[in-house]
């Protein structure tokens, strides 16, 4: 039971990675980009396509794939979600689905139906572990995922309390007319930001390759996961993200106990649960919520 | 001087109804009467086919009325075709007529779906896009924990074996003409009516609606257990065509997806936009369906250009560019002069 307990925890390591790009991008630009999951696929194929073909262990090769997710951002901002967010609330929507599904099936188109994964160029990290007292064992990856988690959101939120260009991004979210009189520039701003999200995607693309398998059309599942870990970790800043993170880990593991079919059921259980509290008691859209006081949190950091 | 005549004397006047609109409206009740004579002359591929064109455009027409009319865009839509084929087969295996049960299944769903809008509504945009992507998940799991289902494997409408061949065909294809016509006739009189004037002004601008009075969530609510109830029909209509439920199928995003595309493609938010949008749909997968993966890639890049270059879609562009329309939901103010009509949706 306390392994359980211990394996849900550090996976919500890895839904904290994936999440935190989703609501840190909505939270600059109100945009929630239903392609995220599909881009965390496309950087893990990038990861294995890297090891397996051309020798480059994952670890080295995110050196090569991370800047390549930062310039896709860049890229993906300047050319779609900009166009896109023009036109009211609905279209950004539409568009990064329809993306999605074009991300989804090039995958397909170039890499077949076959699960792949990165487990087999990491050595044996990917089944190495720790033993606690009472035979209890934690995987050194999983251990690694959280680590990671707190340092990238510690990092996010360093960046935004300290830099120049954090605060532009800060004052961008808050009023984006407002702070482009005082000099920002909001599409450089959204790009760099949006830059910023796809190497935390790229991050967590290479956790879902080394932790499991994966397929062309995983990137649906993982957008779920990273939306349900950011509503359920809704009231808090970044750091509620991890939270909502080990919430959702939590919920899958105890709930793969109690039935087979009981990992996803879980998860999407609980966020629903999260979903009506919250919105019966205060009646208030979440992310909404996530962003305001994501802004409140980032412009008095403690 | 009442405000219509005031108008009057400068030479403008408010009209719901143009020639073009009454012929096309007089044209489309002729088509759809000789359509009921198809299963007499045409084949049997051919109606399996004109019935899959049906259910389609209930498929668009009912996305569009969520998302073109109500602003709600839902990447999730196809939980309620899952559920409607699989309450069928549930009531069905309870000893309901199969054809019964297809209306009864989606009765279901559309009772189902007022609880779960008390609190999906009161999400908006991409939240709500992705909420009802979690609730479909949800539901397609739980289905395969029914023991009637066998998980993925799926089963059989087994009842539709006691009809013969031709029957069960020209039987289903009445259905899907019958459900099509009925569930387009009630959108458009929804639409013209005053909550239909309620919910465009909500797409339009959410708080200045609130702030004039429209009951936003009641409206939104209307507008969801229609799509939800048409969308189920179709779901039933579906099964009854191809007799397998599997749970992957039904449940499966791609259903949204094409939704997505014909209303897109078509003109989200023009009546006309969602029928011009499936039957494009239709032609477009009957030459190139063949193409697997490529096809699909084409329609996400298709749907993915028109929402950035051509929002309106190609409806909204005819509209646009000729002044015409064939079955307008909203008013039309004439003015004096050139350039003389405004369509206000």
């Amino acid at each position: 039971m306390i392994n359980t307990l211990l394996q849900g925890i550090l996976l919500g390591g890895y839904y904290a990675v994936i999440a935190c790009g989703l609501s840190f991008m909505f939270s600059v630009m109100r945009i929630i980009n239903l392609a995220h999951g599909s881009l965390a696929v496309a950087a893990a194929y990038g990861l294995w396509l890297l090891a397996a073909k051309a020798g480059i262990p994952p670890f080295a090769g995110l050196l090569i794939v991370l800047p390549i997710m930062a310039a896709a951002g860049w890229l993906l901002q300047r050319f779609i979600l900009e166009r896109s967010a023009r036109g009211g609330t609905l279209l950004p929507i539409l568009t990064t689905f329809g993306l999605s599904i074009v991300i989804d099936n090039l995958l397909f188109e170039q890499f077949g139906a076959d699960t792949r994964s990165l487990a087999p160029f990491i050595g044996n990290l990917s089944y190495a572990s720790w033993q606690l007292p009472g035979h209890i064992f934690v995987g050194k990856l999983a251990v690694m995922m959280m680590v990671t988690a707190v340092v990238v959101l510690g990092a996010l939120q360093f960046f935004l309390s300290r830099f120049a260009l954090g605060r532009a991004i800060r004052a961008t979210a808050e009023d984006p007319d407002t702070a482009g009189l005082v000099g920002i520039d909001a599409r450089r701003v959204n790009a760099v930001a949006t830059a910023i999200t796809m190497v935390t995607v790229g991050i967590a693309g290479a956790f879902l390759g080394m932790r499991a398998t994966f397929s062309p059309y995983a990137g649906g599942p993982q957008l779920l996961f990273a939306f349900e870990a950011a509503v359920i970790g809704g009231a808090g800043s970044l750091w509620g993200t991890l939270a909502g993170g080990i919430v959702l880990g939590l919920a899958q593991s105890l709930g793969a106990q109690l039935h087979p079919q009981g990992f996803l059921i879980g998860g999407h259980a609980v966020f629903l649960l999260v979903l009506f509290v919250r919105l019966s008691r205060f009646g208030m859209p979440v992310l909404d919520k996530l962003a305001a006081s994501l802004r409140t949190r980032l412009r008095s950091p403690t | 001087m009442s405000p219509n005549a005031t108008l009057a004397s400068k030479g403008i006047s408010i009209e719901r109804w143009t020639k073009a609109s009454r012929v096309a409206l007089g044209s489309m009740a002729a088509v759809l009467a000789l359509l009921m004579f198809a299963p007499a002359v045409l084949g049997a591929g051919a109606i399996d086919r004109m019935t899959a064109l049906f259910i389609y455009v209930i498929l668009a027409a009912m996305w569009n009325a969520l998302a073109g009319f109500g602003g709600l865009v839902s990447v999730g839509q196809q939980v309620f075709f899952g559920l409607g084929a699989y309450f069928t087969i549930r009531l069905a295996d309870a000893g309901l007529n199969p054809f019964v049960a297809l209306f009864a299944a989606a009765i279901v769903t559309g009772a189902l779906s007022i609880p779960l809008s008390l609190f999906m509504l009161r999400l908006k945009g991409g939240e709500f896009a992705i909420g009802m992507w979690v609730i479909a998940e949800l539901a397609h799991l739980l289905v395969n924990l029914d023991r009637l289902i066998q998980g993925e494997t799926g089963t059989s409408l087994i009842s539709l074996n006691v009809y013969d061949g031709n029957t069960r065909r020209a039987t289903i294809y009445w259905l899907a003409l019958t459900a099509m016509a009925a569930l387009l006739g009630a959108l458009f009189i929804l639409m013209r009516s005053r909550a239909g004037a309620a919910m465009q002004a909500i797409r339009d601008n959410e708080e200045a609606a609130t702030s004039v009075g429209v009951r936003v969530i009641a409206t939104k609510r209307l507008l969801f257990v229609l799509a939800a109830f048409g969308i189920a029909v179709a779901g039933g209509l579906w099964l009854a065509t191809a007799t397998t439920f599997q749970p992957k199928t039904y449940f499966s995003v791609q259903w949204t997806a094409y939704m997505i595309f014909m209303v897109l493609v078509g003109g989200i938010g023009k009546f006309e936009g969602a029928i011009l949008g499936a039957i494009l749909f239709f032609v477009i997968e009957t030459v190139f369906g063949s193409a697997g993966v490529w096809y699909l890639i084409g329609l996400g890049a298709t749907a993915l250009i028109f929402s950035l270059y051509l929002p309106r879609g190609l409806w909204g562009e005819i509209e646009r560019r000729f002044d015409f329309q064939l079955l307008p939901v909203g008013y039309r103010l004439k003015l004096p002069g050139p350039h003389k009509i405004k369509w206000e949706e």
